[in-house]
């Protein structure tokens, strides 16, 4: 039988939410083939999160543990999915910092080529057609993938998790031998709150608007009401030095597709619209009624956000507290 | 130190793009052609680390039609020694470009190959680690922060919350992301300097590839939605909205 095989991203004892959506995009292309959805967990520790990939697609989950697996180990991953990849149709990755590594090196490996951050999936004639952004957004791409496995990374939050209720089986893979080539040492955490703009659902950002770094603690706090948030940041306060390179969106930064995207003194230049325009909703504040944002957003309020945010901050908490 | 630069033309970001009749390319006419971005920082690395070591020779190597060599010219304006055009219309399949590059990079005695972490024509993502797959070098992707001793290569990339420390040895690929430096822009002098530098010219065959081209479009226009209101008044139906009509609330 015809198998799909999804790469999950297991790191310091936690699943990610994106290798869910790495087996929904799989267990999506399986149900059009014909096929199975496995996934596969590398790891250095016992697999976690067997339930949750389970409902969210998989039939099976394949454990490959390593004590150098503890951190992403490009050569030994690389090694162990290339190992199996013959078992598969297609094997689907997310476009993390990982999987944007590790899916070429294995498509490489395998002679096949490969679809990077693809934001929708089809099945035609029995092959697989990606569909991916390209040219900073401003065009999309479709794609047949000829090869056999089709390898391909999926873009994070494009991919709903709909549970399956499948309950997933773990087994054991075994790590071939390889070469270490590349060793990660470790990991240095982010200053700044651990949820990455890449994969929160809600995103908050702002832009030279904010007028100094201090008052980013008037995103920090509304995305503090909102809980499942993470602040973001347009070029021109990065390259100010008042956020974090990691926080920031566009065109040479992240690119982000939250449930819902706040741009709070932003302009909208078109190189930050090209990291957010695939967000399903935008808000935008802007004291300038004819500033470019407007353009894209879903709802926006034209005014101070200095005198908007903590009211938006309240209102947020009150109706979280109601409900 | 003899370091390689992999470089693409792309169209400037900030141009329009519109598609040709067919759907199956972009429309080039009055489209404005540029160094890769990320390339930049590339090449910067690779005279800065030629300029520290004392010695060595940087190299820069492109893939693509004739029209790519202006932006070899603009490489070897900012400072790279000499240039190599691997003429050919190129592949949407990565993998066919990367061979091409790895055919020509793989008796090339190089200790450092570097690329940009992506093109910003297609996103892809791909050729540098798969280059670095084909020559059996270690490869470490997106570095933001690079430190090279002897022979020792410790890198820092950017990833989700965090960043991931990564060493290997030379001879190495990297893939050089935003943060790494700020590249220099090219001099008059440098320009002149340029035009008499060496670009050498050859054709480069590239097999059909596994990925095959269905069309291009248009994404859907993002209408222009409501403006709720003015000033901090508007909130409460602002965020009614979320909650009723958006459900994100
Ligand atoms: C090659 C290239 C790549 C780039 N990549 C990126 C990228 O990845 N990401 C990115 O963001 N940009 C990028 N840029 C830069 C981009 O072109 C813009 O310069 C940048 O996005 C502007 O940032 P901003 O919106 O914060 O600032 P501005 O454009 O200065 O906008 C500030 C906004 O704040 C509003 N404002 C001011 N005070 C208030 C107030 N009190 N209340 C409410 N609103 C207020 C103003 O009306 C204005 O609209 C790139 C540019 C180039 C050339
Ligand atoms: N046609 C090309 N010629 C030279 N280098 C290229 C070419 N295409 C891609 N590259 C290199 O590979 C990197 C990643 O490109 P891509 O995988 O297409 O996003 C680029 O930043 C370049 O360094």
């Amino acid at each position: 039988m015809t198998a799909i095989l999804a790469i999950a991203e297991q790191r310091s004892a936690s699943l990610r939410k994106v290798s869910q959506e790495a087996a929904a995009a799989a267990r999506g292309l399986a149900d059009a083939m014909g096929a199975t959805v496995d996934v596969l967990v590398l790891s250095s520790d016992a697999v976690i999160g067997v339930e949750a990939l389970g409902n969210a697609g998989a039939d099976r989950i394949l454990s490959a543990r390593h004590a150098d697996f503890a951190l992403y180990h490009p050569d030994g991953y690389s090694a162990t999915v290339a190992s199996i990849a013959g078992n598969y149709a297609a094997i689907v990755f997310a476009a993390t910092a990982t999987g944007r590594d590790l899916a070429p090196r294995v498509a490489a490996k395998l002679g096949q080529g490969c679809a990077t951050d693809v934001t929708a999936l089809a099945v035609e004639s029995g092959k697989i057609v990606a569909t991916r952004p390209v040219y900073a957004g401003k065009v999309l791409q479709r794609v047949r993938l000829n090869g056999t496995p089709a390898i391909l990374s999926i873009r994070p939050n494009t991919f709903p998790i709909t549970p399956v209720g499948k309950a997933g089986a773990a087994e054991t893979v075994t790590v071939p031998s390889f070469t270490t080539r590349v060793t990660v040492k470790e990991i240095k955490a982010a200053a700044s709150a651990a949820l990455d703009v890449a994969e929160a659902s809600v995103v908050i950002s702002g832009g030279r608007g904010l007028k100094e770094p201090a008052n980013f603690k008037l995103l920090e706090d509304l995305a503090a009401a909102f809980g499942n948030a993470a602040v973001g940041a347009s070029r021109a306060v990065v390259d100010a030095g008042w956020r974090e390179h990691g926080a920031q969106i566009g065109q040479t930064g992240k690119t982000v597709s939250p449930g819902l995207y706040i741009a709070v003194g932003i302009s909208g230049a078109i190189q930050h619209l090209a990291g957010m325009r695939t967000a399903k909703v935008i808000v935008a504040i802007n004291r300038d009624k004819d500033a470019p944002i407007f353009k894209v957003a879903d709802y926006g309020i034209v005014g101070d956000l200095f005198e908007i945010l903590p009211r938006f901050t309240e209102e947020v908490k009150r109706l979280r507290a109601e409900h | 130190m003899k370091i390689a630069v992999c470089l693409k033309r792309v169209p400037d970001t900030t141009t329009k793009i519109v598609l040709t009749g067919s759907g199956l390319a972009i429309d080039e006419a009055g489209v404005k052609f540029i160094a890769n971005p990320y390339d930049e920082f590339a090449i910067e690395e690779a005279i800065k680390l030629k300029e520290t070591a004392g010695s060595g020779e940087t190299v820069v190597i492109s893939l693509g039609t004739d029209a790519a060599q202006e932006t070899i010219r603009t490489a070897l304006a900012m400072g790279i020694d000499r240039g190599v055009l691997l003429q050919s219309s190129g592949s949407l399949d990565g993998l066919e470009v990367a061979r091409a590059l790895a055919a020509e990079l793989k008796d090339g005695g190089y200790d450092l190959i570097l690329f940009g972490k992506m093109a910003v024509d297609d996103y892809n993502h791909q050729v540098g680690p798969m280059t670095a797959e084909l020559l059996g070098l270690p490869c470490i992707t997106t570095v933001a922060h690079l430190k090279i001793t002897g022979g020792a290569v410790e890198a820092e990339r950017e990833i989700e919350g965090g960043l991931e420390v990564a060493a290997c040895s030379l001879p190495a690929v990297l893939t050089c992301d935003k943060g790494l430096n700020n590249p220099r822009l090219p001099t008059l002098k440098g320009i002149m300097a340029a035009k008499k530098k060496p670009l050498e010219v050859k054709p480069a065959s590239l097999g059909a590839g596994t990925i095959e081209l269905v069309g291009l479009a248009m994404p859907p226009e993002r209408q222009a939605g409501k403006i709720v209101g003015e000033g901090p008044d508007a909130v409460a139906q602002l965020v009614s909205l979320l909650r009723t009509e958006a459900k994100v609330l």
